[in-house]
């Protein structure tokens, strides 16, 4: 570990620099920025259309990535953030298809200061669903699951549904959520990818669902506890 | 003497300069690495080439002359050539990291070496994906002795994949995303229309076993999306050779990709091959062959008639083709046949021989699992010894019911007695499978036949002309399971990937068999430096000998070397990204003539 920990650190500092080394097989920095969403969400209302990006920036080797995963939904119409984190996590092989995370989280912007310790998994099942399974340790502790699948009707015309769960384990008034009140979000994308991998503009929906206590409390502060969004947006590559 | 080479039309009017060439047994080159422009007709990009282009000049030596080039760095980065298939000493064979340092930029290196071998071979950078990126070129070295054949004129026929992305962004793209440039995936599409020929239950079962390896079954060219060239020609740009009707002509096919393997034919005409990687054979006529990475094959044809003939190279995933033209005259322009279907890997190469087992008795398999399988350990499975079941054919798996095999557990198909199944019924058998090529999996997917009918040239069908060495026993052998995992796009031998690699210690003047067993689902060019590898081939004594070595997905190939070379040595998967992302070794060679002179690598580990 330790050796990888050093290959990975002057790969980092030098490997960016230095594009021919004297190996014969030259072990090569992997790096790349990606989002698989980057998208407006429109209701019938324009009063709620956020815009909303979820992806990562990742640097590193075989033996050990760091990332610097973002996601976000940010209120069009008032010009607001509504909600923002960042997470760093450092991932590493644990399996021929998976890979285990360890990280930290932090939310913006409001409220007081969120910060996360993260433990997790990310990696590929079997039928090629591409999970993340993550639990965020602080005193408002929780867990997150997602499922990824890229259907391919062609080459280039791809359906991605997902769903995401995040299952508070205590309250987090904050977030307005409530512990064991999971929110759902499920969506489907349909991209086409126009420049290799790089450019994919895509359609779809998004629905979101809230439940249990969390589902209560929003109702008693008189928000709906679901909302459905068509979406337009572009899945990027680097 | 002024050697300037017309032979390939690519290079008319490059400068390769020759400084001084007095007596006939000394030579001297320069050339230089320089940023070229590539247009391909399809995309423009810069590239690496030599004396201002890719692919580079031919460099025409003759054997048993002391050789002098002068290789001047115009790059922003260090570089390196390495002497494809050379028998030279290994300080001069151009590998960063073994043979030396590299070539800075701006310095001029200066290789020397004696020519001790004849035919045609090829030079390229071995420095990070700069062959890839363009910085190839070819070698003809003119034999002492006449040659056992005849030709009235002869060209280079050099192929390459030229990719619009350069070598580094491929291999970072399929780092994060090994099946970036694939884009013969199987489809929702593809599934309907497998569905209502085959039957839903039968095609959601196949998905069902790939999907659970997390592969693909036409996972066959890792990296798509190029243009094939021939002389640095694409389709559109039509290399022209010229002959007069009646007149043999000698093509040198020199295999130049980094990842693509070309299935060859010149439809109208029978080819003759007489050497591959630059060695004698004993003449066979085929009307198709197929190349691997690296490999050379030179062949000679007879065209008779006034007309143009299609070169054709169809890339093995059938993903692009290339048509170059034979023509009396300049401007004529040969038909381009259409590229044939794309293949379908099959569990056979996956190592798991289930085309060998078509046929069988299915009630005496009940209980078999075949979910259990497709995860199970590859390594174990290849040891099972289906060679009692040959021949079937594959396709007629599709209609397996799997779901009746549940249950049986994984371990005990390794025992499984296969004896027993000698008694199964043959007869629906007969006629279904093609012959088969021992150098790929029964069943395979990959097998070739030629497109227009004919012979197809199979490595059992190579035998030396002259052998080089004496047949004799091998005095060890050395397995190397080729390894990987797909997913990460990390490629290894013994599961062991370069950087974190002991080096191959061989002793001079052994002779070392080497047993490749491919447990990955690509096929691997694996190529030995400095040592001849001699190709088993079932033909004894007339064994060819090569520099590099297919291995088909699911096969167990052996090669000898007579070691021969002080020393050290790179041996390494051709296609470039397998070699990049690790499946590569450092050889060295202790004892021999000039051991001292072996210095310790300084970069391993």
């Amino acid at each position: 570990m330790k050796n990888q920990i050093s290959r990975f650190l002057i790969l980092c500092s030098v490997g960016a620099m230095v594009p021919s080394t004297v190996i014969a097989a030259e072990e090569q920095l992997i790096w790349g920025v990606q989002f698989e969403q980057f998208e407006n969400r429109f209701t019938g209302d324009a009063q709620s259309d956020v815009m909303a990006w979820d992806g990562d920036a990742l640097i590193g080797t075989d033996e050990l990535k760091f990332v610097v995963r973002s996601e976000g939904e940010f209120q069009t119409r008032s010009e607001r953030l509504e909600t923002m984190e960042t997470q760093l996590r450092l991932q590493k092989p644990i399996s021929t298809f998976f890979d285990a995370v360890a990280g930290v989280r932090f939310d913006t912007p409001d409220g007081r200061d969120r910060v996360h310790g993260v433990v997790g998994l990310h990696g590929l099942a079997p039928q090629w669903f591409e999970v993340d399974a993550d639990l965020f340790v602080s005193d408002r502790p929780s867990a997150r699951f997602e499922v990824e699948y890229e259907a391919l009707i062609t080459n280039y015309l791809i359906l991605t549904p997902s769903i995401e769960l995040d299952v508070p384990l205590r309250d987090n008034l904050d977030a307005e959520v409530k512990a064991w009140g999971p929110k759902m979000e499920v969506g489907a994308r349909l991209s086409y990818d126009l420049v290799d991998r790089s450019v994919a503009p895509y359609i779809g929906v998004h629905y979101e669902r809230v439940f249990g206590d969390t589902l209560d409390l929003r109702e008693e502060e008189g928000e709906e506890g679901d909302g459905l969004f068509f979406v337009a947006g572009l899945r990027l590559m680097f | 003497m002024l050697r300037l080479s017309l032979l390939n039309a690519g290079v008319v009017g490059l400068s390769l300069l020759v400084l001084s060439s007095g007596s006939a047994g000394a030579a001297e080159y320069s050339l230089s690495v320089d940023r070229v422009k590539i247009d391909t007709g399809d995309f423009t990009r810069t590239g690496i080439g030599y004396n201002g282009k890719t692919p580079g000049p031919v460099l025409r030596f003759k054997e048993g002359e002391d050789v002098t080039i002068n290789v001047t760095n115009n790059l922003d980065e260090s570089t390196s050539i390495h002497w494809h298939g050379l028998i030279l000493p290994y300080q001069q064979d151009g590998v960063p990291g073994i043979s030396y340092d590299g070539i800075d930029p701006g310095e001029t290196f200066t290789y020397r070496f004696p020519i001790v071998q004849s035919g045609t071979y090829w030079f390229h950078s071995h420095t990070g994906f700069q062959e890839p990126d363009g910085a190839y070129g070819s070698i003809i070295i003119e034999p002492k002795k006449r040659e056992p054949f005849r030709y009235d004129r002869e060209y280079v026929v050099q192929l390459t994949d030229a990719h619009p992305h350069s070598g580094s962004r491929i291999m970072r793209n399929l780092k994060r995303s090994a099946d970036y440039y694939n884009r013969k995936q199987e489809t929702i599409l593809d599934f309907i229309a497998e569905a209502k020929e085959k039957g839903l239950g039968a095609t959601i079962d196949d998905r069902m076993m790939w999907g659970d390896m997390r592969m693909m079954p036409r996972d066959i060219e890792d990296v798509q999306g190029f243009t094939p060239l021939i002389n640095g020609k694409s389709s559109s740009q039509n290399w022209t050779g010229i002959f007069k009707p009646g007149e043999r002509v000698r093509l040198r096919f020199i295999n130049s990709s980094a990842m693509t393997y070309f299935d060859i034919r010149i439809p109208g005409l029978k080819m003759t091959v007489v050497q591959a990687d630059g060695n004698n054979v004993q003449p066979i006529t085929v009307d198709e062959f197929r190349i691997g990475v690296a490999e050379t094959y030179d062949v000679i044809v007879k065209a008779d008639e006034d007309k143009a003939y299609a070169v054709f190279a169809e890339s093995m995933g059938r993903t692009a083709s290339v048509r170059a033209t034979l023509a009396p005259t300049e401007g004529m322009v040969a038909e381009e046949p259409d590229l044939r279907e794309v293949p379908r890997l099959t569990m056979a190469d996956m190592g798991m021989d289930h085309g060998n087992m078509a046929g069988m008795d299915h009630g005496k398999m009940s209980g078999m699992d075949h979910g259990n399988m497709a995860g199970a350990d590859q390594s174990k499975m290849a040891g099972m010894d289906h060679s009692n079941m040959a021949g079937a054919d594959q396709s007629k798996m599709a209609g397996m019911d799997h779901s009746k095999m549940a249950g049986m557990d994984q371990s005990k198909m390794a025992g499984m007695d296969h004896s027993k199944m000698a008694g199964m019924d043959h007869s629906n058998m007969a006629g279904e499978a093609k012959k088969d090529d021992a150098f790929y999996a029964s069943g395979s997917g990959l097998v070739p036949s030629a497109a227009d009918g004919g012979k197809f040239l199979s490595y059992s069908d190579l035998k030396a002309q002259k052998p080089l060495y004496e047949d004799r026993e091998a005095t060890r052998e050395i397995e190397l399971r080729l390894t990987g995992n797909m997913e990460r796009y990390i490629w290894s031998i013994n599961g062991v990937k370069y950087e974190d690699a002991d080096p191959i210690v061989l002793q001079y003047g052994e002779r070392v068999r080497f047993k490749f067993v491919n447990e990955t689902m690509m096929t691997h060019p694996m190529h030995l430096h400095g040592m001849w590898s001699i190709l088993d081939n079932g033909n004894g004594k007339w064994d060819p000998i090569k520099h590099t070595v297919s291995v088909a997905p699911g096969t167990t190939v052996y090669t000898e070397t007579e070691v021969d070379a002080p020393g050290q040595w790179a041996f390494h998967c051709h296609l470039s990204y397998h070699a990049g992302g690790g499946m590569f070794r450092k050889v060295i060679v202790e004892g021999g003539p000039k051991s001292t002179s072996a210095k310790p690598s300084s970069v391993e580990g």
